[in-house]
């Protein structure tokens, strides 16, 4: 209060005034260099235009209320348009036209008003200049005594520090209020299953055929023709009522037919392909984007979240960017009747990293 | 009343005259077994012509070959150390790399790219035949089936799929390794985006019929020309490129005129 008590009364440029704030200002911890430099003062004030010249300020004004009557003619628009360009029929150029001439009309009201309140306080409401002095920090000691004067009173009127049942009563009552919110937001994870279970296991069993996504037609060996790329899902996916994209988005698989002697395959997964037919689980490593994007002449698998590559004829292995595991590999083979089926599972998680995956 | 008739015409042969339909049969029969004949030689005729007609433009496809194309692929199109072999890649590869201009190729590159096509529709299929002679492969898609006449949404799920990951979802086109790029659909014709599925030209893999069937590949052309026919509800598209393109105008323009508002705002007004 004590240094700011101008009451909104505006000084008019006062160099003395200044200097004498200065002298009882406390420096506090600042470093006051000696060789500071002196105070230049304030910049000499400068009338605008519209203080000047009456037919500026005419201008400004019809400006001003030009532009809050098109605010006006804004808001009725956008009502006229929502009456003019109904979304009544099913094509979907309705809804452009809709919400393209609504939002001119919004638009136009907000922005005129905005423009209009700035341009009046800027051009035609009075330019006075003031200082209002930095007070201190601290408050003075007759403010901090009478903060301390209403705790005092709440306190003694409440009861507050007196009713110690009713105060820690209160107290339990707020700590056990988002308990609730705990409990309710813990439901939402997985009931009665083990999260890492879930995670690291996904639909592929021994003996699953794979099959087209989105029809579920199981793939032969012969249809999976050099060069080609299909895009599989387990075939008993579409029968599941529950949880079918959460089975789907742990299972999908990417199959890529190479000439097998361009397969470079690791010695302890010899027999994890078909004839040059490879799957690999089409969840990126890095942080879980669905990586398809196969280029069949030099075998690399790019991720397009963040640029991964993967080298197919070289186990998935990563050749670029910020993966770190290479794609997990489908054991796969071909039943008696030609279809291609899975050996097993995927041995390891498919798709990112997570805290407690070994 | 069969019996009527069996003895009214019992009672007509007595008298030695013939049934009176008895000579329009007998024209008819005649008339049929000559037309027949005539027809079948006819066929055979014809079909001999295009016979004659489709070796001639083998004949007229091995020439414009060995004068463009052997340099790269071998007189014989068996391949070189610069060019794969052609052998079995079928009319569809050569009437989609040279029907868009993609070859004869101008110069190495990440990718082989569309340009002005550099043959007449007739020296296409002609090179298309030669090519095909080599061996068996795939043909050029018959018309209805690239001529946009399935089930759009369908062909929506189906590109969603299989081809929206590199040729984005509104078929805008993206990025791939070092260079190269899924180019963009929207003024492919139906033919060439038909024929590009069969065969996976350079780093595109193939989508055989087992895969996409004759009539999901039909229903995924029939979702590229209503994209390109309806135009984004959304408004302005900035070349369907999703976050990036967006992104980038809202930092540039959006910021940029708070920024410019705020400037406006704090300045001294003169």
């Amino acid at each position: 209060m004590a240094q700011d008590d101008n009451d909104g009364k505006d000084l008019t440029v006062a160099d003395s005034s200044v200097a004498d704030h200065h002298d009882e200002a406390h420096p506090g911890t600042a470093v006051v260099s000696r060789d500071a430099f002196t105070d230049p003062g304030l910049v000499p004030h400068r009338k605008r235009v519209t203080d000047l010249d009456p037919k500026k300020e005419k201008h400004a004004e019809r400006t001003v209320y030009t532009l809050f009557y098109l605010s006006i003619v804004g808001s009725i628009w956008a009502i006229a348009a929502y009456m003019l360009f109904p979304i009544e029929s099913n094509n979907v150029g309705d809804v452009r036209l809709n919400t393209l001439f609504i939002g001119v009309g919004l638009t136009l009201a907000l922005l005129a008003i905005g423009f209009g309140a700035v341009h009046w306080g800027k051009a035609l409401m009075v330019d006075d200049e003031g200082v209002d002095i930095r007070h201190l920090t601290r408050g003075s000691d007759e403010t901090r005594a009478a903060a301390v004067e209403i705790f005092d009173v709440a306190n003694k009127e409440s009861g507050f520090g007196r009713r110690t049942l009713i105060r820690n009563s209160l107290i339990g009552a707020l700590i056990v209020f988002p308990l609730p919110a705990v409990v309710l937001f813990r439901g939402l994870a997985p009931q009665d299953e083990n999260p890492v279970e879930l995670l690291s296991h996904t639909m592929w069993k021994k003996g699953t055929r794979l099959a087209l996504d989105p029809s579920g037609v199981a793939i032969k060996a012969t249809d999976v023709t050099l060069g080609s790329a299909f895009h599989v899902i387990p075939e008993d996916l579409n029968d599941l009522e529950h949880g079918k994209l959460e089975e789907k988005a742990k299972a999908a698989v990417l199959l890529m037919r190479l000439r097998p002697e361009d397969l470079n395959e690791l010695p302890e997964r010899a027999d994890w392909s078909y004839d040059g037919i490879v799957a690999y689980s089409k969840i990126c490593t890095h942080v879980g984007c669905p990586v398809a994007l196969y280029e069949q002449q030099t075998h690399h698998l790019l991720c397009p979240c963040h640029q991964s590559q993967f080298d197919v004829s070289n186990h998935c292995e990563v050749i670029f960017g910020p993966a770190k595991r290479p794609l997990p590999q489908l054991p796969i083979a071909v039943d008696s009747e030609g279809y291609l089926i899975a050996q097993s599972d995927f041995l390891e998680p498919v798709g990112p990293s997570f805290w407690e995956r070994s | 009343m069969r019996e009527n008739k069996k003895t009214a015409g019992a009672s007509r042969r007595k008298t030695g005259r013939r049934h009176p339909l008895a000579t329009v049969a007998l024209i008819a029969i005649g008339l049929g077994v000559t037309g027949g004949a005539y027809a079948a030689v006819n066929t055979s005729t014809a079909s001999a012509e295009t016979q004659i007609a489709a070796q001639s433009t083998i004949e007229e496809g091995e020439k414009l070959f060995q004068a463009n194309c052997a340099t790269c692929h071998g007189m014989g199109a068996a391949g070189t150390d610069s060019g794969p072999s052609l052998i079995g890649v079928g009319a569809a590869a050569v009437d989609f790399q040279v029907g868009t201009g993609r070859m004869p190729m101008q110069m190495n590159g990440p990718q082989a790219e569309e340009k002005p096509v550099q043959f007449t529709d007739e020296q296409v299929k002609a090179l298309a035949n030669y090519v095909a002679s080599l061996g068996p492969g795939p043909s050029i898609p018959e018309d209805h089936l690239t001529n946009g006449g399935g089930d759009a949404s369908n062909g929506a799920e189906l590109f969603r799929i299989n081809c929206a990951m590199c040729h984005n979802v509104a078929g805008a086109g993206g990025a791939l390794t070092e260079g190269k790029f899924a180019p963009a659909l929207d003024t492919v014709t139906g033919v060439h985006i038909y024929e590009a599925m069969v065969t996976g030209p350079q780093n595109m893999p193939v989508f055989n019929d087992l895969n996409i069937s004759p009539e999901d590949k039909r229903d995924i052309i029939t979702y590229l020309q209503y994209v390109q026919d309806n135009r984004s509800p959304g408004g302005f598209e900035l070349g369907s490129l999703g976050p990036v393109a967006e992104g980038l105008f809202i930092w540039i323009f959006g910021l940029g005129a708070i920024v410019a508002l705020t400037v406006w705002i704090t300045a001294k007004s003169n």
